[in-house]
């Protein structure tokens, strides 16, 4: 063989290996997917929906209280870093060329990459260790930290696409920049800040870690939340590594839920996007 | 007989961007119901000098002015005058058509008028159906009000910005180069609408196209450099104009 | 030079009115919006200093009984209210490094195909699916290294290495399941997406021009990636590999499922092991002591610094490479 073919087979044998590398990729997903579906989906029932836990050794009963546990938790959590993140992202979109600008971008990078366990410690001593005792609102302050960063970036990047000239726009009519940013730039970006916003609920809807020891979990169904909460990350977490077996055909089942959910999320967040008046207009 | 106040005047006007000099000691006067075109060739500082008169050159980046800019008499740069309520008088229309894209046709139209307390519901439609009768737009949309404003054409998109400018009854209407996006249809019906809207309000109009200026202009004023090099009734100013300048550019040699 | 210009018709219409006054300009709306923006976004450097703020005071009963000597010492009492976190810092980074080391390979070879060689239908398909990979919650990763991952390890990889390997002495000794090894592996699956999507944005940021020069010069497309791309994206790719270290230094649930959960340090990979964030869930909601507590604050605060630092020299890298394109900053 001359020189030329064999580097043509050695450019084929890297695509090849390279094909298998993606194979070998993909591959745990969808086993995970199936396995899910395999010993989750049996256990899926109305009871599993809608009753409470039964003691444990004993069968029967459902994760009804994590259900409305993480709806709780993930709501109020939403309720407090949505704002926060939508306005430091507005602020920085339209004030560029702020200092304040330049320091929460760079502190939302560093609280991206900061352990969510460590988020759950901060929580832990703030709120958890001040009043002593566990609280479903100590956990939705920590996936709140978790959140606000990554929706601020978002809204930030989705406000700068509007082209100038709509503000400009705006301004020459008389507007003042509080109506020009509420009334004209930001509902022109709307698709694409509910997007950011839902990635964000869907990535903090399975974190388990902040809530282990701000949340706790309970056997109960609770409303209160200046109380211990369950939520259904951590009755995955409880229940796989406890020593039943109907414990553990139940975390499957409810891993198997949380993912339909973060799933639906980030479906609903593209379909969002997809209706971005900025992007067709 | 002693002349009415000049619409809008300036006085010495010299406008910067930070330290860089845009428009040096420009003294003009523009009469109301006439339509002032400025032309010159790009850069010279005309869409700068537009920018001044409704202050929005202080909204870019490190604008600023010294000398006066006066709306019937008033500097409009002192500092107790509020700005937003200047440019209610003093409306803009862009060079590409920038209909709010969340809004319907009316709410375009009605988007200046919300500002300003509340109207009723029927003056409301009111001064829309004046607005868009005046911006030749009516008969084309007032089937389709409740549509949204990006489904109609491009040319229907700038006098639906026409509109929306006239609607809260300015005082002066700024045209920056409204036609420089369009079709030479669409540039007819503007130029066309240019004539009615001088009954009603004081037009100055930056155009890069000289045969426009000709066409829809009752004085015109030519810019270079940053300065402003002629200024005069328009069709002394295409027939004998006083510059060499002025005549080079007229006559097609540069810009 | 101006003219005058000639006398006006009597105006018509809109009278002339003069401009309302007002008080500097400014409107109250404009005040109150701002002030909300700034508070806003002021909130976030000041919540993230508060964090740095708690962890400290929070470690400070630990920091003051054991100093630096927290870091290299290995026992680990609460009883006896003796804390060394040295099993925890060294099975953090032995398993960050054994994630890596799989991951690496495999995200790369991934990223250059996607970029380099994938047919453009493929394109789209193959990076949203290993897109959804990242989507997927610790726990559930947890949850199936657990019943599915560890049990086929231990009945048939770990037996295969440790006869085919077993003088090396990270292949020695007994098989339980959960092990140092089973926790690096889960660990490159759940690193492998973000390594890949960084590097190939890092990729694709190379400028064409590369390329072509390098075919036209007569290489096979291959030798093209490996002498002309590669060199050109290297210290992004390098910042792409260590922003998947910080990732794997964090991870905590799927790891404390499967690592075994001993402070210990051994020699084999089949054994159990511990990392810092592993620690840190498993003990936290237990203790009972305030020395105890400080100490995992103490983890934290040490593991918070760790990633923030290995964070930072990553974004460094990602952006001399890729400056202004952005990239990087979604695999956060």
């Amino acid at each position: 063989m001359n020189r030329r073919a064999i580097r043509r087979l050695a450019s084929n044998v890297m695509v090849g290996l390279m094909v298998l590398a993606v194979v070998l990729a993909v591959l745990p997903l969808f086993f995970i997917l199936l396995h899910l579906v395999l010993k989750g989906a049996s256990s899926l029932s109305w009871d599993f929906f809608t009753k409470m836990p039964v003691p444990a050794g004993e069968t029967g009963g459902g994760v009804a209280n994590a259900i409305v546990g993480t709806l709780i938790i993930v709501g109020t959590a939403s309720l407090i870093g949505v704002p926060v993140g939508v306005g430091a992202g507005i602020y920085c979109a339209e004030y560029p060329h702020s200092r304040l600008t330049w320091l929460s971008r760079f502190v939302a990078d560093v609280m991206n990459g900061t352990p969510s366990i460590v988020v759950g410690v901060f929580a832990w001593t703030w709120i958890v260790a001040r009043q002593k005792h566990f609280s479903a609102l100590a956990g939705s302050v920590a996936l709140a930290l978790l959140m606000v960063p990554m929706v601020m970036r978002t809204t930030e990047e989705m406000i700068k696409l509007v082209p100038n000239s709509l503000r400009e726009a705006a301004l020459a009519l008389g507007y003042p920049r509080w109506r020009t940013s509420l009334s004209v730039v930001v509902p022109t970006t709307l698709p694409g800040i509910v997007t950011g916003t839902l990635l964000a609920v869907a990535r903090i809807a399975g974190e388990t870690a902040p809530l282990l020891f701000t949340a706790l979990g309970s056997q109960y169904l609770s409303f209160r939340i200046n109380q211990p909460m369950a939520a259904l990350p951590l009755t995955v977490f409880t229940y796989a590594t406890g020593p039943y077996e109907e414990w553990h055909r139940f975390a499957w089942a409810a891993a198997l839920v949380l993912i339909l959910v973060v799933l639906l999320l980030g479906v609903g967040a593209r379909l969002a996007i997809g209706r971005s008046s900025v992007a067709n207009g | 007989m002693a002349e009415p106040t000049p619409r809008v005047e300036t006085d010495k006007l010299t406008a910067m961007y930070g330290k860089t000099t845009a428009l040096r000691n420009v003294t003009l006067s523009f009469a109301s119901n006439q339509v002032h075109a400025l032309i010159g060739p790009s850069g010279c500082g005309k869409s700068t000098f537009l920018r001044t008169l409704n202050r929005m050159h202080e909204l870019s980046e490190g604008g600023w002015i010294t000398g006066r800019v006066l709306l019937d008499g008033q500097d409009i740069y002192d500092p107790g005058v509020n700005a937003m309520q200047l440019r209610r008088k003093v409306g803009m229309v862009f060079q590409r058509p920038t209909p709010f894209p969340t809004m319907s046709v009316f709410e375009n139209v009605a988007a200046g008028l919300r500002v300003n307390g509340r109207l009723s519901g029927s003056q409301l439609a009111d001064i829309v159906e004046r607005s868009l009768r005046h911006a030749a737009l009516w008969d084309e949309v007032k089937d389709r009000l409740k549509v949204n404003a990006m489904a109609l054409s491009g040319g229907q998109q700038q006098r639906l910005c026409i509109a929306r400018t006239i609607a809260p009854s300015p005082e002066v209407v700024l045209l920056d180069e409204p036609t420089s996006s369009l079709d030479p249809q669409g540039t007819q019906r503007i130029e066309e609408l240019l004539f009615e809207l001088k009954r009603e309000y004081t037009i100055v109009i930056v155009t890069h196209n000289m045969q426009q200026a000709a066409r829809v202009s009752d004085t015109t004023s030519f810019f270079y450099l940053g300065a402003m090099v002629e200024s005069g009734p328009t069709r002394q100013m295409f027939t004998a104009p006083r510059s060499e300048q002025t005549e080079a550019y007229i006559t097609g040699r540069f810009g | 030079m101006t003219t005058a210009t000639p006398p006006a018709h009597a105006s018509s219409g809109a009278g002339r009115s003069r401009i309302p006054l007002s008080l500097r300009g400014a409107a109250y709306g404009d005040r109150v919006f701002n002030l909300v923006l700034i508070c806003a976004a002021a909130l976030i450097p000041i919540l993230l200093g508060f964090l740095v703020y708690e962890l400290w005071t929070g470690s400070q009963l630990a920091m003051q009984k054991f100093g630096l000597d927290f870091v290299v010492t290995s026992v680990w009492d609460p009883v006896a209210g003796q804390f060394g976190a040295f099993p925890l810092i060294f099975g953090t980074l032995l398993s960050s490094l054994i994630a890596l080391a799989i991951a690496v390979p495999l995200s790369l070879g991934v990223a250059i195909y996607l970029t380099e060689f994938a047919p453009r239908v493929v394109r789209q398909p193959v990076a949203f699916l290993i897109g959804l990979l990242a989507a997927i919650p610790s726990v559930v990763y947890g949850l199936w290294g657990i019943f599915v991952l560890v049990p086929v390890l231990r009945k048939t990889a770990f037996p295969f290495l440790r006869d085919v390997l077993g003088f090396l002495p990270i292949f020695q000794g007994p098989i339980y399941g959960p092990s140092m090894l089973a926790a690096g592996i889960i660990l490159a699956i759940m690193v492998m997406p973000y390594v890949m999507s960084v590097s190939r944005e890092v990729l694709l940021a190379v400028p064409n021009s590369q390329r072509e020069a390098a075919l036209a010069l007569g290489a096979t497309r291959w030798e093209a990636v490996v002498t002309a791309v590669l060199p050109y994206a290297r210290s992004g790719i390098v910042g792409a590999i260590i922003l998947g270290l910080g990732r794997a230094l964090g991870e905590t649930m799927a790891v404390t499922m499967l690592i075994g959960n001993r402070h210990e340090i051994a020699a084999s990979l089949f054994a159990p092991g511990y990392t810092m964030a592993a620690a840190i869930a498993n003990e936290f909601s237990e203790a009972a002591t305030d020395l105890h507590f400080a100490a995992l604050t103490y983890v934290a605060f040490l593991l918070f610094v760790l990633t923030v630092l290995v964070n930072a020299g990553a974004r460094l890298l990602i952006w001399r490479v890729a400056r202004g394109s952005g990239a990087g900053s979604k695999a956060l």
